[in-house]
Formats: structure tokens, C-alpha cells, sequence
């Protein structure tokens, strides 16, 4: 037995059993107890293996720091691996497992390279896995990986819900200790706003350690009362379990707050975590300090632990480290454990101390060792004994667990994130913070003050100063007795000379001394340079323990000050944040959501077969039974619009509703085509360029009145077009009298094409749509039977006689199923993409497959709408530069395969026959191709070089990925009707 | 970058309300402009470190293009104005 429970103290309720498992094992903890506390209560010592020698590792830190008690909790697709299990919140039915282990925690087979060690050093596997270069991807790394890997990620789908919120304050306070406990009190009576964050469940910080007594009570009681004020005001919010992570610009924080991590069985209801963006006028970073490890021989072992962890878990937890504690310090702090731990009737076996003449006082009947140094350790999966030199003489002491004391490294991390270097302060013989103006001012022992009077003075005075700056009144407060106060000072210690055994600077990621000092030897003694090469703090705690040390000991074996070394960069996050709470809500249809047409109901009664289609989600065919595949629904789809009728959802279409005196005069800028003196009750086709003469989209608007036009806009650029044209109004035509908005939504639009269209069109408009009446490309808002107000417009995508009719969106599925009921006489049928797309190759019309963004309206046939007249238009200029208006440039052409049965596909490459496929052959490709039920064969439009000059020539469609060369002649781009007999009847 | 955007018609809003078009300081040269001052309009770009005027429009706000002039390298934003005023102040 080492560690054990102690009978009595802390603050665990000793009255309530906490049964969880470690390794299948069921032990017991209490409520109040961290899984590492619990461990070591029951004398769990070995949690886990290093990750590069597999050497045995036990609980070091009792907090956020832990490089060693990484865990899984968990089991299923509820697994979180590489949980630190000095934060992990004990609950009734924890299932937690060691990691990186085979095939025990006890026998673990990859310790064998620890004795390849001499072997592994820093840079190892840059220098000997270099050659073959082909090895490293197929055979090293992955051996590497496996050998080399911490907890597993689990691949089943996460059922936890997780969300994400504001919050806005006058002053953020991270960091519930005696700095951030005052300076919360302080801000929260002057009025402020205030926000008390802590990454613990229990609110306290180091008080919930201390043994000395402030305003006549015990340290944790002065905590309760505190909380318990700041409970009662209105004005300020406390959060427990929330890790404030980053500091990001205008003084926003991220912040996660694990709401359900400590529950066996999560509320539905509820979110496991928060992430919580925190929009501060002020923050104070009263975040504490890092106890630094000291760097000797054999300082991995099972049992070698901070000092202060050791008054942690006693102080706090009820639980001694050991049953004889050694103390290997070079400051005060590790006196104060050895007093409490000798208080609690822990036997101390000696204190060791770097120094020599110190005033520290040990405990009664402790061995003191001054000048001391220690070298090695004793035992192999626990600490047995400690070996001490000093003068030249060596001496083991029996004990089976140390407590080491290094000094302090205030925790700056949030301070540090923004580029902001730490600064070297030689008194206080660590790294500061700098200062980063006052959005964030660093208080108590972050800021260096690590008396508890120190801290309990610097909260209460900074957040005074914050609220006076705000605007706030604070009175003058008498500030609490502390009845014993010690100074942590410490004389700086990089490293416990003459080790005999590897001495770890970081546990996590096996980097120990010699590493450092080869890093040096190579080149790469930049502080960032080594931190690479050694991969010293790239475990997933990032340095917190070993950042420093690495500095430090760079600076000791050059002979030079650690402010020249510097640190590396500090990033955000603080610790790790789980990838559920950063996706939040945005998952699955939540993440891009389901976007369904007005005419959604009426498609599904039709029997749609759906598909992604960009934002929408859209009909593809509509399967009849007996169809087995897409391609008779659609041929027979595509047959019927062209012999009787058919009816296809078109409300996906981006729809921009255009008002103002000026809204011809802007059209006619935004458009290449003309569209001044287009008249009321008429459609036009429009053509947009972008300023370097490329087409940006198409499609019709309409003049319903003088001022008043209705554009179109394909519909996967609608918010494109929006943003295009609401650029163009404010920012370069701000004098132009228009506005318009976006109506997409707000109608549902069908159209109804085929011969027969007019017949089932008429029998539910009132309105005479006659072609006399209502010809080709006319538009304009009729009356339905019933008396709704519609918008129809003679537009045809398919090439067949054909309108567009928008009505409001409610009314859409009606409206949908009443054209439904009659053309039912007409033979109609629904109609979905797949055939909407067929039938438009068919007639040679063009959509983004074809206006790819290299694509210019001469290249698509439209050269001649390009008005010459106009004197200005988006695109006019650089549309006549010489590139885009070459003789040679790919223009689109039709392709037929010369043998009917061959197929094209879109994306292949155009060659002369007999040229070898070459960037320099490249003749051009295909942008859309399809099976044409019409002409029975496969039918494509592609881009050509002079395209349009070589109708009739065969070509060779060249596609690699089907692994089939197609000759295709090369044809008009219009299949069906070029002389336009069907659209005016 | 930053984290909020004071717009000038909704108030402080976070920046993924927003959507960044670039230089605001471009001014759309006259259609008989030469070959050179369209080239310019359309293909050249600085990437200045420091102050930069650029047009961004609040696209999940009031969708207004807003003149935002901010530090590249600080990420302090100086002002924020709405583009069409700022487009008639420049007499365009």
C-alpha cells in the first residue's frame, strides 16, 4: 500500500459510495472526488504509458496540467478518449480505461522500446526513416502510429447533443481562486456585469487546498461565503465547469462548459457541453499558477508527484500520495507540503533541498537535506526509494512516493494568444505576462503575487481600477485577514545535476534531457526549433509542465538568460476542446438544412424520387411502377413533354423583385444585353458578365409595369446575384433610383411545357391566353378560375410551347395539383431535373455546366446580344480585350457519337482522330451530355476550338476515367426544332 | 479580422453575419478607360499590412455593403461606414 484515504478531512462526502471502473476493476470513490483522487485512494498508482517508451506513468498534477492520467471514458459511441483524470468529475458508474497499452496497463509489450531507447532519441525517425521515401507512408508510419498512439477515437456517430450561446459582460473573471473570488465580489457589489468562470466543479481554486484561516474561518468556508454572495447577486453569473480557452479579437473569450460530462446517463433535454463565445468589455485573468516540475533522474516513476498536488489531494480529497513522502524542493512551497502531509500523520522520509542556508523550517523531526541533489529513483512500477548526492556522496532514502517542488510558472496562456510574447522577469525567475493594454489585466499569482494577502489584494484592487473605468463606483473595502501566509519563493533549478537515470522534462511525450541538449548539438536550439525536433510540449497538453523547463534548460546549457531563449507560441486552445462542442448544433440537416419547394407535397404525391440539388432539395423523376432505373422515368418523362404535356417544379429559381423609376436604366448596366426599352407584359432573356467579360449568369426578367421587373436567377446563384446587384445599387450607382429584394420564397413557380400545354394552361386561366393574346415571351399577371392572381409568362427551358405560372407559395401545391387534375385528359405527367436537363440539351440551352466562369457570350452563341449601343454595362470593357474575343477560342458545338450506341460523358477531352492525348492536343471538352430519348442516341454539347466553323467533323472524345474513346461528329448545338416551329404556335 | 462589427444600422453583430468583397478604395474606372487603368480595376491587389479599407456587406443583417477600415496586422477596427455614402461622398 502507498496511497491511501485518509480517515478524516477534505472536502468529499465521506457519506456517499461512488462505485466506478478502471480497467474492468469496480472500486469505490466518494462523492466530491476526481477519478485521479479516487485512483489514488485506492492506491491506483500506474495510470497509463508513455507514449514513446511505454514507460509506466502515474498521476502527477491535480489538474488541468496532467500529462500522464490520460484515460477513455466511457463506452460506445459515447467514448471520450484522452480524458485527464485529474479533472475528470467522479460519478456512480464512471467506466474509465488506461491507454496506449497491449496488453495491460502491468505487462505492457511496448516497453521494449524503452530498451531500444539509446536508439529512439530526438529526431529518430526523421533520420531513419528517410529512405525509401516510398516506405514512409506505407510501411513506417503506420507501424509508427500504431505503436505510438494515445486513446482510440471511436467512429460511431456521437448521440450526444451539444449547442452553442452568447454571453455578454462588463467583466469576464476566469479563474475562481483568492484573486478571482475578490475581484469578483469587488466588480459584482459596484454593479458591473460580471462573469465568474472556472474549469472546476467546485468553485474555490487554491483555497479549496489551503489550511490556513481568513477572517476567522477555514480558507474553504471564507470560499462558500464568498460564492454565496455572489450567488445572491442579480448581476453576476457564476460558471463552474467552464474552461475559458481562447481570447480572441474585440475581447470575445471561447469558453466550454461541460454541462453533463459528470453524469452517467445524460438529459436528452439538455447539451453534454456549451460553447460558449463570451463578449466582454474587460477580462481578468485570475487563472493562478503552474507548480513547475524539477527535472532529475528517474522523475517519471509512479509516485514522484507535485507538491503541491500532494496538499491537493490531501487538503482537498482526503487522500495521501504515500505512506512516507520524500519532498525534493527549491523553494517554500515544498515545506508547506511536507507540513500538511505531516499534519494529516504522513511520515515525511526528508525534505531535499536544491538550496543551501534557507530559512524554510521543516516539520519536526524531518531530515533536512540542503544543497542537495537528487539522481535517481528506486523501484519499477512505484517509487521505492530516492537517491540523493550531495557533496560527492551518494545516499538512497527509502520512501515510496516524492513530492517535487520547482517553483512557479503563472498561468499567461490566455494573455499569450494573441502574439503577445511572455516576459522574463529575473526576480521572480519565471515568464509574465505582457502587457496587452486593458481589455485583459492578469491579477494574483498569473501576475507573480503568490501570497495569498498578495492575491486577495490584487483581485480586489485591479477589478476596483476595471470598475472605475467603466464608470462604476466601488467603495473602499477592508480586506480579509489571513491568519498565515507563506511566500513561495524559489531559487530557479533547470536541472538536479549528476542524473543517473533519464531525467523527464516532458512525461507525455518521453522528451527527457539528453534530447534537449542533441536538439543543441544539431542546430536546433531555437526554442521553436527544438520544441519540434524533440517534439517537447506537442503532446496533447501542450507543454504546460515542460514549456518552461525546455526553456530553461536551453538557456542553462548555452550559458544565457532564459529572455533570450523566449517561449514558444501559445495558442489557442488552453486545453482541448471537443469537436462535438465546436460543431455545436451544425450537424446533419442541421448543418446544411433541408431546404423543400412550396411544391414539396405535390411532388411527394406524385412519386418523387428526391435529390441534393445545391441549397434545394429537389424532385429527380418521378418513378411510375414498372420503371426499374432513373433512365426510363426520364425517358419517358422527356417523351411525354415532347408529345403531350408535362408540369415541373421550377421555384428553386433565384427571384428578384425590381422597383424604381431607375430600374430599367439599372438592368440595362447589369445585364450585357439591352433592356431600357423592353416593354410592360414582356420577357427577356438576360446575359450577366462579370467585369473581366466572363458570363456570371442568365435567365429572363420581365416588365410587369414601368417600374416594376421580375428577374430570375439560375437558382444555385440567387444569393450570388443578390449580393452582385445590391453592390452595384450601393456602391457604384448609389444615385440610381431602385430597389429591389429577394421573392424567392415567397412564390411557388411551375412551368407547364408541350404541345398541349396551352390546353391544360387555358382551362384554368381566365385571361385569354391564345397566341394571339399571349405570344411568345410575353408575361403578366392573369386572373385564375377562382379568382387568384397569378403571374404566367411564355418562356420555354424545354424548346416545346410552354409557360411559367408563379403563384404566392401557399397556394402552390393547390394550384400544382388543379393543373394536374386537368391535363390528366392531356396525358400530363410530372417532370423532374433529370428530364428538365435532357430536354434543354435537347434544345441546345445552356446552364452552369456551360457557364463554368471561363466562358464569354460568344463562346455560348450569344455574341450578337452583346450590345454595342449601350455606353456602359458590367463586363463591357474587358469583354473586347484581345484574349476574349480571339478566332481560336472554344466555342460551344453540339456532339453526336457516330455510332449511335456509344456513349459521351461530361468532362471527357476533344482530340483531332490520330492525336495523342496532350495538354497541347486538347481541342477542347465536354460540358453536359445525355441520352436523348428523342433521337435515340447519346447527344453532348461541348466546347470547341472555332467550334462553330467545324460542324459535320468527327472528333475524338477522349475520357480517360471510363477508359473509352467515342468519335462524335460535331454538330449544331440545337438537336430539336432549330428553326424555334414548336415555340410559336 | 474581428470578432465583432460595429454596423452602422444593426449595431454590434458578430463577423459571421458578414461577407468580405475586398479593397473598398477601388474606384470603377470610365468604360473608355485605358487597357491599363481596367487591368488594374480588375486583376491587381495589394495585401497591405496595417490600415485597409475593404467592402464587406452584412449579408445576414441589413445586407447594406459597408465600408469597414480595420489593421491587418492589430486586427483593430477603426470605423465602420455604409458604402453608398461613402460612394457619394466620393462624388461617384
Amino acid at each position: 500500500m502507498t496511497a491511501y484515504r485518509l480517515t478524516s478531512g477534505g472536502l468529499v462526502d465521506r457519506g456517499a459510495n461512488l462505485d466506478f471502473k478502471f480497467d474492468g476493476k469496480t472500486l469505490t470513490g466518494l462523492s466530491g472526488d476526481t477519478l485521479a483522487s479516487a485512483l489514488l485512494a485506492n492506491d491506483r498508482l500506474l495510470v497509463g504509458r508513455s507514449f514513446k517508451y511505454h514507460r509506466p506513468r502515474g498521476i502527477v498534477t491535480a489538474g488541468a496540467s496532467e500529462p500522464n492520467a490520460l484515460v477513455t471514458i466511457g463506452k460506445g459511441a459515447s467514448t471520450d478518449p484522452n480524458t485527464k483524470a485529474t479533472v475528470a468529475e467522479l460519478y456512480a458508474g464512471l467506466d474509465a480505461r488506461s491507454q496506449n497499452r497491449w496488453p495491460s496497463l502491468k505487462y505492457d509489450f511496448g516497453a521494449v522500446n524503452g530498451l531500444l531507447s539509446p536508439f529512439l532519441g530526438a529526431g529518430f525517425y526523421y533520420k531513419t526513416f528517410m529512405w525509401p521515401a516510398a516506405f514512409w507512408e506505407k510501411v513506417y508510419e503506420p507501424i509508427i502510429r500504431r505503436a505510438a498512439g494515445l486513446g482510440r477515437v471511436v467512429l460511431e456517430r456521437d448521440p450526444e447533443a451539444y449547442e452553442k450561446c452568447w454571453a455578454h459582460c462588463d467583466l469576464l473573471v476566469v479563474g475562481s481562486g483568492p484573486t478571482g473570488l475578490m475581484a469578483a465580489l469587488v466588480a459584482g457589489r459596484a454593479g458591473l456585469r460580471v462573469i465568474l468562470a472556472d474549469e472546476d466543479f467546485r468553485l474555490g481554486g487554491s483555497l479549496l487546498a489551503e489550511t490556513t484561516r481568513i477572517d476567522g474561518v477555514s480558507a474553504q468556508a471564507f470560499a462558500e461565503a464568498s460564492l454565496a454572495e455572489l450567488r445572491s447577486l442579480p448581476n453576476v453569473t457564476i460558471m463552474p465547469r467552464t474552461t475559458v480557452f481562447g481570447w480572441y479579437d474585440d475581447n470575445v473569450f471561447g469558453a466550454v462548459e461541460r454541462v453533463q460530462k459528470h453524469v452517467a446517463m445524460p438529459q436528452a433535454k439538455l447539451p453534454v457541453e456549451r460553447l460558449w463565445r463570451i463578449a466582454a468589455k474587460r477580462a481578468l485573468l485570475a487563472t493562478g499558477a503552474e507548480e513547475r516540475p524539477l527535472v532529475f533522474g528517474g522523475n517519471d516513476k509512479p509516485g514522484v508527484m507535485m507538491a503541491g498536488a500532494m496538499r491537493t489531494y490531501a487538503n482537498r480529497f482526503g487522500v495521501a500520495a504515500g505512506r512516507s513522502v520524500a519532498i525534493f524542493s527549491n523553494g517554500s512551497a515544498g515545506y508547506q507540503a511536507a507540513h500538511d502531509l505531516a499534519a494529516q500523520g504522513v511520515e515525511i522520509a526528508a525534505i531535499i533541498d536544491s538550496r543551501s542556508d534557507v530559512a524554510d523550517v521543516a516539520p519536526a523531526g524531518v531530515r533536512l537535506i540542503q544543497s542537495g541533489s537528487v539522481i535517481d529513483t528506486q523501484g519499477r512500477q512505484r517509487v521505492s526509494g530516492i537517491v540523493v548526492e550531495r557533496s560527492g556522496f551518494e545516499e538512497t532514502i527509502a520512501c515510496d512516493a516524492i513530492g517535487m517542488s520547482g517553483g512557479w510558472n503563472p498561468v499567461i496562456h490566455l494573455a499569450c494568444q494573441r502574439g503577445a510574447k511572455a516576459v522574463w522577469s529575473p526576480e521572480l525567475q519565471t515568464f509574465l505576462a505582457p502587457d496587452v493594454g486593458n481589455g485583459l489585466v492578469v491579477a494574483g499569482s498569473a501576475a507573480g503575487r503568490y501570497t495569498l494577502v498578495g492575491c486577495l489584494a490584487d483581485g480586489a484592487q485591479k477589478a476596483a481600477a476595471i470598475a472605475a473605468d467603466l464608470g462604476f463606483s466601488a467603495p473602499a473595502e477592508a480586506m480579509p485577514v489571513v491568519e498565515e501566509d507563506i511566500d513561495p519563493s524559489f531559487t530557479a533549478l533547470w536541472y538536479s545535476p549528476g542524473a543517473k537515470a533519464k531525467a523527464f522534462i516532458d512525461f507525455q511525450n518521453d522528451v527527457h534531457v539528453r534530447d534537449i541538449g542533441l536538439a543543441l548539438r544539431e542546430g536546433f536550439g531555437h526554442v521553436e526549433h527544438a520544441k519540434r525536433y524533440t517534439t517537447n510540449g506537442m503532446a496533447t497538453d501542450q507543454g504546460k509542465l515542460s514549456g518552461i523547463n525546455a526553456t530553461g534548460l536551453l538557456a542553462a546549457m548555452q550559458g544565457i538568460s532564459p529572455a533570450d531563449v523566449g517561449t514558444t507560441t501559445f495558442r489557442p486552445f488552453y486545453t482541448p476542446v471537443t469537436l462535438g462542442a465546436l460543431a455545436g448544433t451544425s450537424r446533419d440537416e442541421h448543418a446544411a438544412p433541408v431546404r423543400k419547394s412550396p411544391l414539396h407535397g405535390w411532388a411527394q404525391k406524385n412519386g418523387a424520387v428526391f435529390v441534393d440539388s445545391g441549397l434545394w432539395y429537389r424532385p429527380a423523376y418521378f418513378a411510375r411502377s414498372g420503371e426499374k432505373t432513373w433512365r426510363e422515368s426520364t425517358d419517358r418523362e422527356v417523351r411525354n413533354v415532347r408529345e403531350n404535356v408535362g408540369l415541373c417544379d421550377v421555384s428553386t429559381l433565384g427571384k428578384i423583385e425590381i422597383f424604381g423609376p431607375d430600374a430599367a436604366e439599372f438592368l440595362n448596366r447589369i445585364y450585357c444585353n439591352a433592356f431600357l426599352k423592353l416593354p410592360v407584359g414582356k420577357a427577356r432573356y438576360g446575359l450577366m458578365l462579370r467585369e473581366d467579360g466572363m458570363v456570371y449568369d442568365d435567365g429572363t426578367t420581365s416588365r410587369l409595369s414601368s417600374e416594376h421587373f421580375f428577374m430570375t436567377t439560375t437558382t444555385a446563384l440567387a444569393g450570388g446575384v443578390m449580393s452582385h446587384m445590391e453592390y452595384c445599387a450601393q456602391v457604384l450607382w448609389p444615385d440610381l433610383r431602385v430597389r429591389f429584394c429577394s421573392s424567392t420564397d415567397q412564390w411557388a413557380q411551375m412551368a407547364i411545357a408541350g404541345p398541349k400545354a396551352r390546353l391544360v394552361v387555358q382551362a384554368l386561366v381566365e385571361d385569354d391566353i391564345s397566341d394571339a393574346a399571349f405570344p411568345f415571351l410575353a408575361a403578366g399577371i392573369v386572373a385564375l378560375k377562382g379568382g387568384l392572381k397569378a403571374r404566367l409568362f411564355r418562356i420555354s427551358f424545354s424548346g416545346e410551347l410552354a409557360y411559367e405560372l408563379a403563384v404566392p407559395a401557399g397556394s402552390g401545391e393547390a394550384v400544382a395539383d388543379a393543373i394536374m387534375e386537368e391535363g390528366r385528359a392531356h396525358g400530363i405527367c410530372a417532370y423532374g431535373l433529370e428530364a428538365l436537363n435532357v430536354l434543354r440539351m435537347e434544345k441546345g440551352h445552356v446552364t452552369h455546366a456551360e457557364f463554368d466562369g471561363r466562358v464569354t457570350p460568344d463562346d455560348a452563341g450569344f455574341g450578337r446580344m452583346v450590345s454595342a449601343q449601350k455606353p456602359d454595362f458590367i463586363g463591357k470593357r474587358l469583354s473586347t480585350r484581345y484574349g476574349l474575343t480571339a478566332a481560336d477560342r472554344m466555342q460551344m458545338v453540339g456532339l453526336k457519337p457516330v455510332e449511335a450506341d456509344q456513349h459521351i460523358r461530361a468532362g471527357a477531352h476533344l482530340l483531332r482522330e490520330g492525336a495523342k492525348p496532350s495538354t497541347l492536343n486538347d481541342q477542347g471538352y465536354v460540358s453536359s451530355a445525355c441520352f436523348s430519348p428523342t433521337l435515340g442516341h447519346d447527344i453532348a454539347l461541348a466546347f470547341l476550338k472555332s467550334g462553330r466553323e467545324r460542324y459535320g467533323e468527327r472528333i475524338v472524345v477522349w475520357d480517360k476515367l471510363a477508359g473509352a474513346d467515342v468519335v462524335a461528329e460535331v454538330c449544331n448545338p440545337v438537336f430539336v426544332d432549330p428553326g424555334n416551329a414548336k415555340l410559336n404556335v | 479580422m474581428a470578432s465583432l462589427i460595429h454596423c452602422p444600422h444593426c449595431g454590434v453583430r458578430p463577423k459571421e453575419e458578414f461577407s468580405i468583397r475586398g479593397d473598398a478604395s477601388l474606384v470603377r474606372p470610365d468604360p473608355e478607360a485605358s487597357d491599363e487603368a481596367w487591368h488594374d480595376y480588375v486583376h491587381i491587389r495589394s495585401n497591405p499590412r496595417g490600415r485597409y479599407r475593404e467592402h464587406w456587406q452584412h449579408v445576414a443583417g441589413c445586407r447594406r455593403w459597408l465600408v469597414v477600415e480595420r489593421d491587418t496586422f492589430t486586427h483593430e477596427v477603426f470605423s465602420v461606414t455604409d458604402g453608398a455614402a461613402t460612394a457619394r461622398e466620393a462624388g461617384r
